[in-house]
């Protein structure tokens, strides 16, 4: 630190000559690059304002005695400067760390919670999520079953940030510990529901979808916790359709029992799931209705499940101008022959 | 010759001035140069201020100058017989005194002086020792 102040009190003395001189641009430019320097080598401003005080002490031997106490008077000003930005300085580093140490938490999660999506027979699936900070408190989940149905959650925890995100862990394992095939949709929401209920803090809550989809029949059964609602296209007259559930959050009773809903997909149908990111996304101070999601994806629909999910999300990042405000995710079905 | 060692009691907000007053005299006449004469006031301030505004007013600041074969320099010892401190960790924390966005804190005196000390004890009162050494 002081070896760069040593090294540099000439040039900086020659620069404040040459601009008491000329007040040319170019010790100006001189000087702004020397205070880059300073900041870049933690030189704080009571030493600055010392440096200057010494060159001026040299360049002018007969400085009045005035000008040299409101100098010292300004050096005693800068005292306090410096020590704020040592102190934003430490607290910067241990931002980074902590960022560092989220970021090796988050990635774990994202190996936590990976899940594939799987080869359904006539069956084209799309699925995105994207966080709005670092760790995702949305959850999907994609299972395949013996008998080639397909298995799929969808959940968004109510609270945000890491504890919303470590509490989807819980869940995952949960729903990794049922039998798959031999559980109906409902059964497996009354499972989860006892899970977090007794597992999770009591003013967390979890909403979710769970649904199979049986490509023998076409038929897709689904239990709703309280989830945002999805969306049944229908190819034939190019129409949506809200799917309408009832169902308590997970997590609020202890015993709660759900209802399942039923419906059949014909040829170009899509079920679309998503979380409350997506349709409570804001546009400056508009809240972004359902229709213009169910636009996009109209407008797209000619893509596959998972080109759609993609532009939905890209034009939805874009509005928000590349700032999600909530974790992110949408699940496409769609019915391909 | 000036004195070798002082004390200033804290009572009232002028008696922070005083400490500065002397710890500055004494910063001179050890040598040390304007920068590190001012941060040693800051400190002082700093310390006289906790004293005052926590401290219920009662308190000493005691300045020694050292001078032996190690080096010269100036020792504050700042004693009060107040509440004391629950959790020195904390206080010691950066931005946690200074979040109300007064002062510089007890980490401000830390990084002010070359050395420093506190030990504390609930109900009885506080002691912090710091240094800084003529380079």
């Amino acid at each position: 630190m002081r070896k760069v102040i040593d090294s540099n009190i000439e040039n900086y003395k020659n620069l404040l000559k040459s601009y008491i001189e000329t007040q040319d641009e170019r010790s100006l430019y001189g000087v702004e690059m020397m205070s880059k320097s300073f900041l870049k080598n933690n030189i704080l401003p009571e030493e600055i304002v010392n440096l200057h005080i010494q060159a001026l002490e040299d360049l002018y031997p007969d400085l009045s005695e005035e000008i040299k106490h409101s100098m010292n008077f300004l050096l005693e000003a800068m005292i306090s400067y410096g020590l704020k930005h040592q102190e934003i300085q430490t607290l910067r580093e241990q931002q980074i760390a902590l960022k560092s140490e989220i970021s090796v938490a988050a990635s774990m999660q994202d190996t936590f919670l990976k899940t594939d999506i799987p080869t359904i027979e006539g069956l084209d699936i799309g699925a995105i999520s994207a966080p709005a900070h670092q760790m995702n408190g949305d959850y999907y989940h994609f299972v395949k079953g013996k008998n080639g149905t397909l298995g799929m959650a969808i959940a968004d925890v109510i609270g945000k940030g890491i504890p919303a995100a470590l509490s989807m862990s819980m869940i995952k394992y949960a729903i990794d510990s049922y039998p798959e095939e031999s559980m109906e949709p409902n059964v497996i929401l009354e499972n989860l529901n006892r899970v977090v209920e007794r597992n999770v803090d009591p003013n967390m809550f979890i909403t979710m979808i769970y649904a199979q989809y049986s490509p023998a029949y076409n038929k897709l059964r689904f239990s709703s916790a309280g989830h945002e609602p999805g969306f049944h296209y229908y190819a034939k007259d190019n129409r949506f359709e809200e799917l309408k559930t009832k169902g308590l959050a997970l997590g609020v009773l202890a015993d709660v029992e759900y209802q399942e809903y039923e419906l059949k997909m014909e040829k170009g149908d899509m079920v679309i799931f998503l979380t409350d990111g997506v349709t409570e996304s804001r546009e400056e101070d508009r809240f972004v209705e359902v229709e213009e999601v169910l636009d996009v994806i109209r407008k797209y629909k000619t893509y596959s499940a998972q080109e759609i999910v993609n532009h939905v999300y890209k034009y939805f990042e874009r509005l928000q101008d590349f700032q999600l405000r909530d974790d992110f995710t949408m699940i496409i079905l769609r019915k391909e022959v | 010759m000036k004195p070798q060692s002082s004390c200033v009691t804290i009572q009232k907000e002028w008696d922070i001035v005083g400490a500065r007053h002397v710890a500055r005299d004494m910063a001179k006449t050890l040598g040390f140069g304007t920068v590190d004469q001012a941060r040693i006031a800051t400190a002082v301030s700093e310390l006289a201020r906790n004293i005052y505004l926590y401290a219920n007013n009662d308190g000493q600041i005691y300045f020694d100058m050292i001078n032996t074969i190690d080096g010269k320099g100036l020792s504050i010892i700042a004693v009060d017989s107040g509440p004391g401190i629950s959790d020195i960790a904390e206080v010691m924390q950066d931005g946690f005194s200074t979040s109300g966005g007064l002062g510089a804190g007890l980490p401000g005196v830390k990084r002010l002086m070359d050395e420093f000390d506190i030990q504390s004890e609930l109900g009885k009162g506080t002691k912090i020792t710091a240094k800084k050494w003529v380079r």
